[in-house]
């Protein structure tokens, strides 16, 4: 039995590093700290019976099991064979790795693209447009007395991020709001009690919904001294139950809001009564509240990125953080999802210059979202070959996308048999990441830590750098055979075409 | 490995007094020696050629979270300036924050080996040492950010010296740091609630302390740890009119700790610290003040911060500097604060000659490094990317060397910057000697590397080969003809291969090293279970994860101090 102590949590983009674990024969049997998503992958997932334990090549439509040596030779061969293959996935890969997918990339000619393209590429789009203050967790948790999670539900998809970096946690300056909460928890169950008992004994009649909108008056709470926590999204979540404030505005106004705030802010007057559902003296409140914090901080996820205005709504978003810095202090950051999608912008960015969306084609590192990104690629059935690793588009992707992808070759690389390994012509096992393999992957607000490796990997899989490596190094020498049988047959051709013209002078000759 | 021998080229090394004489360089195993075998060795005539030490770079900001930040938010400084891959190099971008690897070929083909990147928040440690394992042909070496660290503040507030040197000894391992770099002490802790501190007495809020006190105290620890590079100062109210005064009492305030006159403190980029006048609209130059007193003490060294007029990305970790020059340009901006260590901030900037402000800085540049008398003080540096990106050093240095180089900019600049720039009056031009002072020999003597710099036997063998030949040259009449010579070396030799010739990388095999201090403490810095808990008080992250082990290091060049703590 060994015990680990500090292991990081390859999950999310929270990466928490204060899992303890036991391991027994080789099996995680125990893990501390963690939240139920990192229980359901590092005690349970990982273990799968879907794992795929060796590499695969599909032979007449099945998958057939091969060396691994084949499997790396007839991947090279399809990278090289193809005229602009297509490599994605990354965000759940560690730093190591995506350094050699670049120098692949770079090898081939290829468009790169991560995750980003498809969560939080937006929010990097704004950020090239109008930059960004932001500051790391630790720093929020010090000294933030105003956290506003907007289009996001860290309860559901981080859900340690309120816990450790935010609300209920103790900072330096700041104390943790979990005991309110729980007296406000306490509170409300009470108050439910108290209305299941009255509908039993037929004396309730629930109250009526307030016309004028959907959305209640900020408490005077928001105003207070100390934390104070405000979500804003469209439906109530588990995140907003847990708020001094839920603002619900209706879906795809959140650049109005936005900008309503920034007037607000500004010192601005506004001559209507309501935006995006939201009575505009809710939102003075709301402004009030911003302005008069001593540190606030906007968290914001896909609902922000993915819905109408995409990365206008970041944009307007930041421009309201600019403005609430001429009063006080200010910063906002995006909820990355997949534990490692910021590392794969920080290294396409210093290898290449760009984040994602990234061609090769020219020889040298183009930017484009819009023409390079994944999805518009696919549609456009550009790619004649696809290698994605540790991602599954299979699951996720438009159809029209996935249609495309499957009348070319497609490599993949992925732990277990997931909707696009299922559809792989070559398909490689994988090491689960920080579970099996160590490495390095960024934190959400680009704070590097090393994961840790804690258990050993099924006999004969590589993990994701040692078998980018190879195939890398089986690209080169296909390539290096490929122009050198070139240069031969052009040296035959030359000969050939030599004497075809000495015997024509020849017979020329002889004629005369 | 190979030998070879640099024949006949003029030599400049000021570090042995050699100036311009002709004579052969032999280089074996990576080190200059005394010769080498004719026969075998390969030989490069040099007639007609100086030959130089490669160039070491001391302050310039080449890679970590604030330099990748910069290239992330800006794809249009990239699409002009995109990098091919070639049989022996990789692709990448520039222009103002060029990815890793191009930044090793373009340093290594202007004839630099060594350069160190100018600052890094701890934290993100990992991150600056996984980029300057990409950047290829240099050795390197990268500076924490620690006069904002919380430790150092609570240790010196309560005037406990020696436990500070302890926990800055441990960082310095920890983070595989070079030396102590110091940004707007205190102010960074005050920009965590948005303040600054506006002057050295000010007080640092939560923390009883002054900036005064931290730069003293961290200069002490500096002292007691043995580092071979004094404290990297970043001044307070850097960049605002009327600062020069602020750098004075700075430079005052620490006089007294220099006892065997050799210099405590290195004032990096300090043309942004020269600023006289009230206002914007009174702004002058504050030269002529901070060189009269750097040239009557020698306890501080500097280096430039040269402005470029060019479209540039300005980035530091003094987060409130970056702050007003948002509020002044309303470009887009990017802050970045780290917990209990520093802050940081980005803003892209265009430095015009029609600009009266942006002129004079130019100007303030060039005075202070021409009007202060010894090269050994003050070295040539463009604060990459802040005054403009390095590619522009060969610009720097036909100014430094010609006048008539410095009319033909001036002419053009703005009025107000004409009438105001004391150039006109300095007839200074450097001589060959003295330029190889301000770019490698004075930088390495500064950063305490006895193997650097120079051409002396035991030296690195690290040559930058160039086309000028200063028997029939007039350097500061042929001002072009230099500059083109510093742009693109004939030959540069790193760790004795030639790595570049004529401006084109021949050999990439060369990843260079990356150069850490490891301070050994009488008394180590106690690290039990309470200190763990306060490293998670203060962190987000556990304390096992913060060091950067060995594996982060790809080639480590450890050098090893005893501290007298």
């Amino acid at each position: 039995m060994t015990e680990f102590k500090s292991v990081v949590c390859p999950i999310c983009g929270c990466l928490c590093d204060d899992l303890e674990i036991t391991v027994e024969n080789n099996e995680i049997v125990k893990m501390k700290n963690g939240c139920a998503v990192c229980e359901a992958k590092m005690v349970y997932g990982y273990k799968s019976e879907e794992r795929i334990l060796k590499p695969m090549i599909r032979k007449d439509g099945k998958l057939v099991p091969v060396t691994m040596d084949e499997a790396i030779h007839k991947a090279a061969q399809i990278l090289v064979d193809a005229k602009y293959p297509l490599l994605y996935g990354w965000s759940s890969s560690t730093n190591e790795a995506q350094r050699i997918g670049v120098e692949l990339a770079e090898e081939l000619g290829s468009t790169l693209d991560n995750c980003a393209s498809i969560c939080h590429g937006p929010s990097v789009m704004a950020t090239q447009e109008i930059g960004i203050p932001t500051a790391t967790l630790g720093q929020i948790r010090h000294r933030a007395d105003l956290i506003v999670y907007w289009a996001c539900n860290p309860w559901t998809s981080h859900p340690r991020h309120v816990e450790r970096y935010t609300a209920f946690t103790e900072g330096r300056f700041e104390k943790s709001e979990w005991k309110n909460y729980m007296l406000k928890l306490k509170g409300e169950t009470g108050k439910k009690k108290i209305e299941a008992a009255s509908k039993r004994l037929g004396q309730y009649s629930p109250p009526p919904r307030p016309q004028v909108c959907m959305v209640d008056a900020p408490p005077k709470s928001i105003q207070k001294m100390g934390r104070k926590m405000i979500v804003v999204d469209v439906r109530k979540t588990k995140t907003a139950e847990a708020a001094d404030y839920f603002l619900q505005v209706e879906p795809n106004k959140d650049y109005e809001i936005f900008s309503a705030l920034r007037c607000l802010v500004n010192d601005q007057e506004l001559d209507i009564d309501k935006v995006g559902g939201v009575p505009v003296d809710y939102l003075k409140d709301v402004a009030d509240a911003m302005i008069n914090c001593e540190f606030g901080a906007i968290f914001f996820g896909l609902g922000l990125t993915q819905s109408l205005g995409r990365f206008r709504n970041i944009e307007v978003a930041i421009a309201l953080t600019r403005d609430l810095n001429r009063r006080t202090k200010f910063v906002i950051s995006p909820m990355r999802g997949h534990f490692n999608v910021t590392g794969a912008n920080i290294v396409f960015a210093w290898q290449t210059g760009y984040p994602y969306a990234i061609d090769f084609s020219q020889g040298y590192p183009q930017y484009n979202p819009g023409e390079f990104t994944i999805n518009d690629l696919l549609r456009r059935g550009d790619n004649d070959a696809t290698l994605v690793i540790s991602s599954d588009p299979g699951a996720h992707f438009p159809k029209s996308s996935m249609q495309n992808m499957m009348k070319h070759p497609l490599i993949t690389i992925n732990p277990d048999m997931n909707a696009i390994s299922r559809l792989g012509d070559v398909v490689f096992p994988a090491q689960w990441c920080g579970i099996e393999y160590s490495g390095t992957a960024y934190r959400m607000d680009s704070v590097p830590i090393p994961l840790k490796k804690v258990v050993e990997p099924p006999p004969g899989i590589l993990n994701d750098q040692e078998l980018l490596e190879r195939i890398l190094n089986e690209v080169r020498a296909i390539k290096a055979q490929k122009t050198e049988v070139q240069t031969k047959v052009k040296g035959e051709v030359r000969s050939a075409a030599k004497t075809v013209k000495k015997t024509a002078k020849r017979t020329k000759r002889k004629v005369a | 490995m190979a030998e070879i021998l640099v024949k006949n080229g003029f030599v400049v090394d000021p570090t042995n007094k050699i100036d311009g004489e002709k004579m052969d360089i032999a280089i074996k195993d990576g080190k200059i020696v005394k010769k080498v075998n004719e026969r075998k060795a390969k030989i490069i005539d040099a007639s007609g050629l100086t030959v130089m030490a490669g160039g070491v770079d001391i302050h310039s900001h080449i890679a970590g979270a604030e330099v990748n930040m910069g290239r992330l938010i800006r794809p249009e400084d990239h699409y002009k300036d995109a990098v091919r891959k070639t049989k022996l190099t990789r692709s990448g971008t520039g222009y103002s924050i060029p990815s890793t690897f191009v930044t090793g070929y373009r340093y290594s083909t202007m004839g630099y080996t060594t350069v160190m990147n100018g600052s890094f928040a701890p934290l993100k440690a990992k991150h600056v040492h996984e980029e300057l394992n990409d950047i290829p042909l240099l050795d390197k070496g990268t500076y924490p950010l620690l006069g904002d660290w919380w430790f150092v503040l609570e240790n010196l507030a309560k005037g406990d010296i020696e436990e500070c040197a302890r926990h800055v000894a441990w960082m310095m391992q920890s983070t595989k740091g070079y030396a102590i770099k110091v940004v707007n002490p205190g102010g960074l802790e005050s920009w965590g609630f948005g303040h600054n501190v506006h002057s050295i007495d000010d007080q640092v809020p939560n923390f009883c302390i002054t900036p005064r006190e931290i730069v003293r105290g961290l200069i002490k620890v500096d002292k007691m740890l043995n580092l071979p590079h004094t404290i990297h100062l970043h001044t307070n109210n850097l960049g605002q009119p009327g600062n020069y005064k602020t750098t004075l009492d700075t430079m005052r305030a620490i006089e007294d700790l220099s006892t065997d006159g050799k210099p405590v403190a290195h004032i990096t980029h300090i043309q942004f610290a020269s600023f006289a006048g009230d206002d914007w609209g009174k702004f002058r130059s504050g030269a002529d003040e901070i060189s009269k007193y750097i040239n009557a003490h020698n306890h501080i060294t500097l280096d430039m911060g040269q402005v470029i007029f060019t479209d540039t990305t300005t980035m530091t970790a003094d987060g409130p500097f970056e702050y007003t020059l948002y509020t002044l340009s309303g470009h887009k901006w990017v802050n970045s604060d780290v917990e209990t260590e520093a802050s940081g901030g980005i803003i892209p900037f265009t430095y015009k000659k029609n600009n009266a402000v942006n002129a004079i800085q130019w100007s303030i540049g060039l005075e202070i490094a021409l009007l202060v008398k010894d090269p050994w003080k003050i070295f040539m540096t463009t604060d990459h990317p802040n005054g403009g990106p390095f590619m522009s050093y060969p610009r720097v240095l036909a100014w430094l060397m010609s006048k008539k180089a410095r009319e033909a900019t001036l002419k053009r600049c703005h009025k107000k910057a004409q009438k105001k720039s004391l150039l006109p009056s300095i007839d200074r031009e450097l001589s060959l000697y003295e330029l190889a002072i301000v770019t490698r020999a004075g930088t390495a003597k500064a950063l305490g590397m006895p193997n650097k710099g120079h051409l002396g036997v035991g030296a690195d063998g690290d040559v930058a080969i160039f086309n000028i030949n200063p028997e029939t040259t007039d350097i500061a009449k042929k001002y072009k003809a230099v500059r083109k010579a510093f742009k693109e070396s004939v030959y540069t030799i790193k760790d004795g291969k030639i790595v570049a010739k004529d401006g084109e990388v021949v050999d990439n095999t060369t990843p260079g090293r990356t150069m850490w201090v490891d301070v050994k403490t009488k008394q180590p810095c106690i690290i039990n279970e309470e200190m763990k808990r306060k490293f998670r008080e203060y962190w987000s992250i556990e304390y096992e994860n913060y060091p950067v082990s060995d594996h982060y290091v790809k080639v480590s060049d450890k050098l090893t101090v005893e501290a007298s703590v």
